[in-house]
């Protein structure tokens, strides 16, 4: 059994840790393009069913003095919603009728 | 049935005086006309290049290459604290004095001095010659006389500004105008946390302005972005503004807004919902401290009010939202059909882990709007240059277009004016 990345609260997400608790916005986009739908609905429908608590467990840390496994959680709060356009609007990973657009964010806040 | 009053002409176009005739777009396609560009607009205005945020402490310094202006430039806060900016080159042979690993890429940091990659010369941070390697081989050189070569610098509300001309006709307050410096006092320095985006576009600078400087679009493009209720409802209103502002080359669309949290769900996504936020911003608002809010926002007095994008010539946006939140658009152009597009959005740092996933959300939302803004300007670049159609009508809530375009063309003829007059 390798180590949780999550709190143990959260034990039934960590399937979805290693692939998901990504630190940057532009990993968690990628990611979101290199997956199927049904991979996004099955953590989309288990982290928002966990959100609101983990939202609570996590505003118990400053938020730059999180523990590590806490910080997992908040990113998989941020692929919750990387993956809400697919799963609630697009039926797609990508956005409709967009090509080759792409608009990088190059700087974002930490954490 | 309008919702919202129209000046007494009729119309914001005619009450502007900017003709109600069929428009031209042959300056987004003319290979000649945006060679004139380069000298009569880019270096004969004021160019907004970032926050005195990004430089934090004595010594930081960011470049910024200005393709259309064939320069690079260094900003800089120096020893004294105070914001310059040189011409990225180095006084001996030319080389681009500040760069890593691509010499075409911008970079940023922070530094006591700048020394020159390739023979060791080194400046100051007030851009004053140092040290040159093995003076003593060079022919009456005098340091004092090899300092970086400087450029016009100002700042305004945090905002700096340089000007590439030799000297600005206009000081950075005059150029700007009462309409843009009415928000002064508005707190931009409380909105330090930052999300910088940048996209390159096949498209004209100025058809990437027009996309966001018209909200006639925003129904039925965005469509798909929002639930079915809510789209068809959207889509039947249309779009109209309550305000359109102009003063000299700048220009103001005000949008009346919604509070999200009174839809009803069906009108929402359920991540909005959960996460209390969406592309119009958090809707828990931070508190921005304002004594008296500026003068120069929501000039309509909406209630809700949406937001107030102000477009300041020629290609800094500043888009202000009601729900206590800003960013800022900047089109670098790099071609005739080319430029590059920098999103940049600021919010009160958040504090919490709940604070921040409401921006993240709000982040997203932004990047998926842009990129269908984004690739519809690619089609239309593409269309405009098969010349099979010269004349386009532009409606009254496309008003802002029609005055960018023709700014741009006086400002081109007042400059080859000038050229046929020395």
């Amino acid at each position: 059994m390798i180590d949780a990345l999550l709190p143990s609260e959260f034990s039934e997400l960590e399937p979805f840790a290693a692939k998901w608790c990504l630190a940057t916005e532009q990993e968690r986009y990628m990611e979101r393009l290199s997956s199927s739908m049904t991979e996004m609905q099955a953590l989309y429908d288990a982290v928002t069913a966990r959100a609101e608590e983990a939202m609570v467990y996590c505003d118990k840390f400053p938020l730059d003095e999180m523990p590590d496994d806490a910080l997992n959680l908040l990113r998989l709060l941020y692929s919750m919603v990387m993956v809400s356009f697919p799963v609630e609007v697009w039926g797609q990973p990508r956005i409709p009728d967009t090509g080759a657009a792409y608009l990088d964010l190059l700087v974002e806040p930490i954490p | 049935m309008a919702r919202f009053p129209k000046p007494p002409e009729g119309s914001w176009t005619e009450h502007y005086g900017l003709g109600t005739e069929p428009m031209s777009y042959e300056d987004s396609i003319s290979t000649e006309f945006f060679e004139l560009e380069r000298e009569a607009i880019f270096k004969r205005a004021w160019l907004n290049v970032g926050r005195v945020e990004q430089l934090p402490r004595n010594g930081s310094y960011f470049t910024k290459e200005l393709v259309v202006a064939r320069t690079s430039v260094i900003i800089v806060r120096d020893r004294e604290g105070q914001v310059r900016a040189f011409h990225n080159v180095c006084r001996h042979r030319g080389n681009k004095l500040v760069w890593n690993d691509f010499p075409k890429e911008e970079t940023s940091g922070i530094s006591r001095q700048f020394v020159c990659k390739y023979h060791g010369w080194r400046y100051d941070l007030d851009g004053s010659c140092s040290f040159v390697q093995q003076e003593q081989e060079f022919f009456d050189l005098d340091k004092a006389d090899y300092g970086l070569v400087p450029v016009h610098c100002d700042v305004w509300a945090g905002f700096i500004f340089i000007h590439l001309g030799k000297e600005p006709e206009q000081s950075l307050t005059e150029f700007l105008g009462p309409m843009v410096t009415a928000l002064e006092n508005y707190p931009f320095h409380l909105q330090s946390e930052r999300w910088f985006y940048r996209s390159p576009v096949n498209a004209n600078w100025k058809l990437y302005l027009d996309a966001f400087q018209e909200f006639y679009h925003a129904p039925v493009l965005h469509a798909k972005q929002t639930p079915p209720d809510f789209s068809a409802a959207a889509q039947k209103a249309g779009f109209e503004a309550p305000y359109y502002g102009i003063d000299g080359p700048h220009r103001v669309v005000s949008t009346a807004g919604i509070h999200p949290w009174n839809l009803a769900p069906n009108q929402l996504k359920p991540m909005e919902i959960l996460t209390r936020s969406g592309l119009f911003g958090p809707w828990d608002m931070p508190d921005l401290n304002f004594e008296q809010q500026p003068a120069g926002l929501n000039p309509a007095g909406c209630d809700p009010w949406g937001l107030d994008s102000f477009q300041i010539f020629p290609n800094f946006v500043i888009l202000i939202w009601g729900q206590s939140w800003y960013l800022t658009y900047h089109y670098w152009p790099t071609a005739s059909n080319q430029h590059i597009f920098e999103g940049t959005l600021y919010f009160v740092p958040a504090k919490t882990a709940r604070e921040r996933v409401a921006h993240e959300l709000a982040a997203l939302s932004f990047k998926e709007y842009g990129h269908q803004d984004a690739n519809t300007l690619e089609a239309t670049q593409t269309m405009l240059e098969s010349r099979v159609l010269d004349r386009f009508p532009l409606g009254d809530q496309e008003v802002l277009c029609r005055h960018l375009h023709k700014v741009a063309g006086e400002w081109v003829d007042d400059y080859k004016r000038q050229l046929t007059e020395v």
